[in-house]
């Protein structure tokens, strides 16, 4: 294995006669910002720690009910390895209860007039915006995720999604031209890890406003905001049925696709369980929406704003520890800048601060469960062997509890490798390099995936030109990982089909 | 005057591109100090402080009381603190109140520094914003805050810019040298990222590049200083010489200045946090930085009258 730790870059101290007389260090040392120097960033903690009950039922037809399973599951906190509650497991039953309450509310909720619908939408993005820092908190104690991005990302997106579905709710007409849309009936939805709080809300806000009802299954390591949301859904007095939430993990998920009670499936999370699903609901009348994984290319050109482009590597990259669908997971760089990019992607990752989630501080916070620290070190033993080259830049030290990795990349990475094909969903980058646009396009393109990709070029021309070319649902140019509820989300290829969000995002909640 | 537009042209610059440069300067912003990170901030923060006074109204008696200030920050420090506080960097004025700047700093450790160069504007002849220089020298500077030519950068001509500030730089013999961009006059990241580039090529190690004259609205911005240190960093790393840097206008809070700091700890690293390479130009940052510190040592925030005027 060959590795390389933190480059240095010593230099020649002469100081030339200047008449100065000043101390100077021998080297650019960044690592100070990581601990132990001078201006050492002391801990700051969060300081709100909402309450978190001793075990959790399911919310089904407005209320939460006992497990008929009687089981139990506990939710973990991945940076402390702590149980924080247990989680009710919903068995066949249980879904086939939620499903009923959900049909029979459908008809008093898609005929309710359109305006008092949006208003029950508005009223649920107030109160999360009212409960955000609580919200924040659960989300970042739950999944690991640092509390800078729970409380600056995650959370007002997710009410944004309710603001934006919930104006739409009286406007469907103007949405979707020459249409008379009408719900599509009770919805499935299964939700990933990665964004609980924020694909529940990608989810439930447009089915809502088109007058659908939902059963929704959260990830079984993150159930708790899930849990508060429907909290948050008796508090304001959503009609009961309308929203119901069962918690479980890949059986209850199972339960929810078989289901005959159930008009539409919308499911993000891997192409693996997405393929199984395809294949479930194909001989069946049930709509169908993915949104799966992805081996997202960061396309980097000699002219591009290169301090901004290591800006949107790290965005791209090392946002939530990686546990990002559209991650840029692939960076491309033109062979004229390589070792420049290097080196700034170093220095840059030296100054990343990782540990925990709770600490303001932190940038990349804790794996989101033991498994998937398994899968990623199962993929940086397969990068080491296949013979790229691993830069462990990052210096932060880790806590001795917990499930944690350090942010790295790779250079020297063929196409070939594993490591440049396969979704590692960690903070591990692979960095190859191109001579020409058609060879960046080529090399992006050569992915089962569709997600999403990041253009990097001062030059206008060039911008929209490749991005017209790359086959990927989402382009971002000069920028990384922006998300906006006006603006469609959804792939091409393995990584799914139906869009979220913005006008094509209701076009898979109607009729 | 010989004019060689043509010539002495920097390397070229690394274009900016505004959008990441906002988003990672506001990153800063969230970075959350707190306790002994907190008051060794605030600390350091005082000894890089140029305490500025540039008013017409100016007068030896205001510059004697600046200069009180400067040497002795806070009256109540023992008291409230249990320790006395160190004195900051410099003392910035205009050339004519530099003797009286002088007077009152002699052997204090506090620098006299002086913009000069026909100070905003710079709108002068070359000879008189070099004399301008010298004089200032001559009366005791330590310091010399000059302003670039504006005027010949935004219409191209990088290579008069250039000359001037090399000129400058020989009038100022052992003062060193910050050099005001004027970033709000150049508007664009890109003219930033240049006029820095242009500047450091012809300075001298520890002379400074520094944003605003403080006259013109924008003055220091977080987005701006961050592009003006990358410019030091990469000089840094190409050549191994340190520049510092001094933004200007527009600091007034504790709060902001520690997010500074953070940018500068973040972006060059610790070797950069001393005011031997990184000050403010301030006049009301001083006394809210010591209302920061009293709040942090006893709970309470004092009322802003509590802090003597300079």
């Amino acid at each position: 294995m060959r590795t390389v730790t933190h480059p240095e870059h010593e230099h020649d101290a002469t100081t030339g006669d200047k008449g100065m007389n000043k101390a100077r260090p021998a080297r650019l040392d960044l690592r100070a910002a990581s601990g132990g120097g001078l201006f050492d960033y002391a801990p700051a903690p969060e300081s709100v720690r909402p309450d978190i009950a001793d075990r959790y039922g399911l919310f089904i037809d407005g209320s939460f009910v006992e497990p008929g399973s009687g089981n139990w599951f506990p939710s973990i906190n991945p940076a402390t390895e702590g149980t924080m509650s247990m989680i009710a497991e919903a068995s066949t039953a249980d879904v086939d209860r939620a499903v009923k309450a959900a049909r029979e509310a459908l008809p008093a909720w898609s005929g309710l007039p359109a305006k008092e619908r949006g208003k029950y939408l508005y009223r649920i993005a107030r109160r999360m915006q009212e409960r955000a820092r609580e919200l924040a908190v659960l989300e970042t104690l739950d999944g690991g995720k640092p509390i800078k991005e729970s409380r600056d990302v995650d959370v007002p997106l997710a009410c944004a999604h309710f603001f934006y579905h919930a104006g739409w709710a009286d406007k469907l007409k103007f949405a979707l031209p020459g249409r008379d849309p009408k719900p599509v009936g009770v919805c499935g939805q299964i939700i990933p890890w990665n964004f609980p709080l924020l694909m529940l809300a990608w989810k439930i806000a447009p089915a809502l406003a088109c007058g659908n009802t939902v059963v929704l299954k959260p990830a079984e390591t993150t159930s708790l905001t899930a849990l508060r949301f429907a909290e948050i859904c008796a508090e304001i007095g959503l009609p009961k049925g309308v929203v119901n939430i069962v918690t479980g993990a890949g059986e209850t998920g199972r339960a929810i696709v078989e289901h005959d009670g159930i008009d539409k499936i919308a499911f993000t999370g891997s192409t693996q369980v997405g393929k199984m699903i395809a294949k479930a609901v194909a001989p069946t009348n049930k709509r169908l929406t993915l949104e799966l994984g992805g081996k997202s290319a960061n396309i980097i050109f000699e002219d591009a704003s290169l301090d901004q482009a290591i800006e949107g590597i790290i965005e791209g990259i090392y946002f939530n520890q990686g546990h990002v669908c559209c991650a840029g997971s692939r960076l491309f760089v033109q062979e004229s800048i390589l070792d420049t990019v290097i080196d700034k992607l170093s220095d840059r990752m030296s100054s990343l601060r990782v540990g925990d989630p709770m600490d303001k501080n932190t940038d990349v916070g804790a794996i989101n469960s033991k498994e998937q620290l398994a899968t990623i070190s199962k993929y940086l033993t397969l990068g080491d062997k296949e013979g790229a080259v691993r830069h462990d830049v990052c210096n932060s030290s880790l806590p001795d509890k917990g499930f944690w990795c350090r942010p790295c990349f790779y250079s020297g990475v063929q196409p070939s490798h594993t490591i440049a094909r396969e979704e590692i969903f960690g903070p591990v980058l692979a960095v190859m390099s191109f001579r020409t646009p058609e060879e960046a396009i080529s090399r992006a393109n050569n992915s089962p995936y569709g997600l999403a990709a990041g253009v990097w070029t001062d030059k206008g021309s060039k911008i929209f030109d490749v991005a017209r070319r790359l086959d990927a649902g989402i382009v971002w140019l000069n920028t990384y990982n922006k998300f906006d509820p006006t603006s469609p989300f959804g792939g091409y290829k393995e990584s799914g089909f139906g869009r979220e969000g913005g006008r094509h995002g209701l076009l898979a909640y109607c009729r | 005057m010989t004019s060689t537009d043509t010539q002495h042209l920097p390397p070229s610059s690394p274009t900016v591109d505004a959008v990441m440069v906002d988003r990672r300067a506001k990153s800063f912003t969230t970075r959350s100090i707190k306790k002994d990170s907190k008051m060794a901030a605030l600390e350091l923060a005082i000894s890089m402080i140029d305490l500025t006074t540039l008013e017409g109204a100016d007068s030896p008696e205001k510059v004697r009381s600046l200069c009180v200030k400067a040497k002795r920050p806070w009256e109540r420090d023992e008291e409230i603190l249990g320790r006395r506080l160190g004195h900051v960097a410099a003392v910035c004025v205009y050339p004519s109140m530099v003797p009286h700047a002088k007077e009152h700093l002699a052997g204090s450790g506090v620098n006299v520094a002086s913009v000069a160069t026909g100070f905003p504007s710079g709108q002068y002849p070359l000879d008189i914003r070099v004399r301008d220089v010298k004089q200032a020298v001559a009366d005791g500077a330590d310091e010399i805050d000059m302003v670039i030519n504006r005027g010949a950068f935004l219409s191209g001509k990088y290579g008069v810019v250039a000359e001037e500030i090399r000129a400058v730089v020989e009038a100022c013999g052992p003062a060193h040298l910050k050099v005001i961009l004027e970033t709000g006059e150049l508007v664009t990241y890109d003219n930033v990222r240049r006029a820095s580039d242009i500047a450091i090529s012809c300075i001298r190690e520890g002379d400074f590049i520094k944003t605003s004259t403080g006259k013109v609205s924008p003055a220091a911005t977080m987005p701006v200083t961050l592009v003006m240190l990358e410019a030091i960093r990469d000089a840094y790393k190409q050549t191994g010489t340190m520049y510092g840097m001094k933004p200007a206008g527009g600091i007034r809070t504790g709060k902001q200045a520690w997010h500074y700091l953070c940018m500068v700890n973040e972006t060059l690293g610790e070797g950069w946090l001393s005011p031997d390479w990184f000050r403010f130009g301030a006049s009301s940052l001083l006394n809210d930085v010591l209302r920061s510190m009293q709040k942090l040592a006893t709970g309470e925030y004092a009322a802003s009258y509590d802090f003597s005027d300079a």
